[in-house]
Parts: structure tokens; C-alpha cells; sequence
């Protein structure tokens, strides 16, 4: 059996219980429009929510930028100040807040993406709800006047189709939401934890490790780059350009 | 034929489609059960496509019973087995 037989068969379902309610059609119709209400209000909250998460992302986004701009200062001052360890341990910091920085940025753009597509959803049922209403008040007419039954009961088969499908509709749409309110939460607390502890954390040790070398690599070029700039150790200034001609070939 | 794209209303369709349709749905089911995702999006997508471009458009004034109940375009492969599984896209 295909999908599509499937799907029928789960939806014709779920439109049969909806009959079976509706002993008298008019209260399971007006019900179901109250329902219908609640959910959208409930997407539309979600809607709302999810773009307050992106923007405490944005918001720490430009925090985290800060920063790095603050520990470059550091390692420069560092440098000056001929204290490598230090330097270096700002230069690792910095190079995991990028990382950090990386994340983000590919969470806000899908976020938004998301939130695109919800907000579409959400007028488009919306548009729905409020034909319902309209037409839930001519079958309730229809109804009352009982006089064409076999009429109404092909109406009431497709309105309860149609009451299905809204339904099912504004569910998956509040799960959607739901889904992207409880990641946004997510991202927002390991954040939270990382700027303040382990820079790292969440992940696993050969990822850590791997982690580790490239930004030791990274860090060990950006410290040539900033003696050179600041004109300390002549030296090492030169693997220190080489290094940083590495650094942008990449 | 009336088809209802779930989610996006309906559309009256000519009753040829339907054994494309049918072909489509055969290699959906095919690529739920092999589990490849990206594929199956791409049929998913090109089988509502089809349905909006020969078919014509029912108003959403207008209420009637579906001969064909075809499943949302954002469908996920995870869903799509869900419903083989019986268990359903949705609760209750």
C-alpha cells in the first residue's frame, strides 16, 4: 500500500471519529471552530516566540563579537608585554568564541528560514479558519432547515474533511513551533554555559581534541602574526608570516 | 478527480494523473522503506507540483469529499514511516 493509501486511511480515520461526533453537527461544528481558534492563537504565540529566540541569539552574537575584539586587544597587549602564555591563552579563547560565533550564525539563518515558512502557514490558516466560520454557519442553516438530508450529509462528509485537514494543519504547525521554541531554548543555554566555562563543552572528546590542534595551529600563527605587527621578536617573525600565509590560503 | 493537498486545499485534477500519480507514489514508498531522505523530498515535491500544474484549483469556499488525500509537501521521512507504521503524522 502506497503513501498516499496510507495517509488516506490514517486521515479517513481520524474524519470518521469527527462523524461520529457529530450527532448533532451544528455543536461539534462550532467546537471545532472554537479549537480550531485556540490552536492558531497557540501557533501564533509560537511565532512570536521564536522570534524573540532569535533575537537573544543576534543579541549574543554581537556579545560574543565583543569579545573577541576585547581578547584580541589582550593578546596584543600581551605580547607587548612579552607574556606568551598569556597571549596564547586569549588566542585559544578567541578562536573558540569564532567557533561559537560559526554556530550561531547557522542557527539565526535557519531559525529564520523557519520562521519564514510558520508565518506563511499561519495565514494560510487563518484564511482557513475564517472560511470555516462562514461556511459552519450555512451547514448549521442547512441543518435546521432538515429538509435536504442526503444534501447535507455529503456536506457534512466534506466539512468534516475539511475540519480534519485544519486541524491536522494548525497541529503540525504548533509542533513546529514547539520544536523550534525548545532548540532556540537550547542553543540559548548552552551558550550561556560555554561563554562562561568550557568553551568546548557539548561535544565529544576526539571532536574536543581535534578542536584543540587546529585552534593550538591557529593560535600559534595569530601569535607570530601579532609579534610581527607589534615588532617583537624578530626572530620568529618570520615563521610567524608563514604562518599567517597559511592561515589565508585556507 | 478531486485531490486534496493536505494543508494546501484542493484541486480538480483529470483522471489520467492518477496513474502517474500512482507511479510516483510506488517510488515514494520505495525510498520511505530504503530510507533516502533527499530523494524522497525531491518525489514528494514533484508529485504536489504535478497535482498543482494539471490540476485546477478548487476555492476554498468550496467544500467537497476528496477521492485522493495526498500528504503535506514538508512531510519528513520520519513522519512518512511513522504512518507505515501506523502509529500516523498526527495524535488521536
Amino acid at each position: 500500500m502506497g503513501l498516499f493509501s496510507r495517509i488516506e486511511t490514517v486521515f479517513k480515520s481520524k474524519m470518521n471519529k469527527l462523524l461520529n461526533r457529530m450527532e448533532d453537527p451544528r455543536e461539534t461544528l462550532d467546537y471545532s471552530y472554537e479549537r480550531q481558534l485556540e490552536l492558531l492563537q497557540n501557533v501564533k504565540k509560537g511565532v512570536a516566540e521564536v522570534a524573540s529566540s532569535k533575537k537573544r541569539l543576534q543579541l549574543q552574537r554581537v556579545k560574543l563579537v565583543q569579545n573577541t575584539d576585547k581578547l584580541e586587544k589582550q593578546a596584543r597587549d600581551a605580547v607587548v608585554a612579552d607574556s606568551d602564555d598569556l597571549a596564547r591563552l586569549a588566542l585559544e579563547r578567541k578562536a573558540a568564541l569564532a567557533q561559537q560565533v560559526e554556530g550561531i550564525d547557522l542557527e539565526i539563518a535557519e531559525l529564520d528560514q523557519q520562521q519564514e515558512k510558520l508565518v506563511e502557514s499561519e495565514k494560510r490558516l487563518s484564511t482557513k479558519v475564517e472560511i470555516f466560520k462562514t461556511r459552519k454557519e450555512s451547514i448549521k442553516a442547512q441543518y435546521s432547515a432538515a429538509e435536504a438530508h442526503v444534501k447535507i450529509n455529503e456536506s457534512v462528509t466534506g466539512i468534516s474533511e475539511e475540519m480534519a485537514d485544519v486541524g491536522l494543519a494548525l497541529e503540525r504547525a504548533e509542533n513546529k513551533t514547539e520544536e523550534m521554541k525548545a532548540r532556540a531554548e537550547a542553543i540559548d543555554e548552552l551558550m550561556e554555559a560555554g561563554t562562561l566555562e568550557d568553551l568546548t563543552s557539548g561535544r565529544d572528546e576526539i571532536d574536543r581534541e581535534l578542536s584543540k590542534i587546529s585552534s593550538q595551529s591557529n593560535v600559534e600563527s595569530e601569535l607570530a602574526r601579532l609579534k610581527a605587527e607589534v615588532g617583537k621578536d624578530p626572530e620568529k617573525v618570520k615563521t610567524g608570516e608563514e604562518g599567517t600565509d597559511e592561515r589565508k590560503e585556507v | 478527480m478531486i485531490i486534496r493537498i493536505m494543508g494546501e486545499g484542493q484541486y480538480r485534477a483529470p483522471e489520467t494523473l492518477c496513474d502517474d500519480l500512482n507511479q510516483i507514489d510506488n517510488r515514494i514508498l520505495d525510498l520511505v522503506e530504503e530510507g533516502k531522505a533527499d530523494e524522497f523530498r525531491k518525489e514528494l515535491s514533484k508529485l504536489i507540483s504535478e497535482i498543482k500544474e494539471k490540476g485546477e484549483a478548487i476555492e476554498a469556499k468550496e467544500i467537497l469529499q476528496s477521492d485522493i488525500i495526498v500528504p503535506p509537501e514538508d512531510l519528513s521521512i520520519e513522519e512518512a514511516k511513522a504512518v507505515f507504521k501506523g502509529s500516523g503524522i498526527f495524535e488521536g
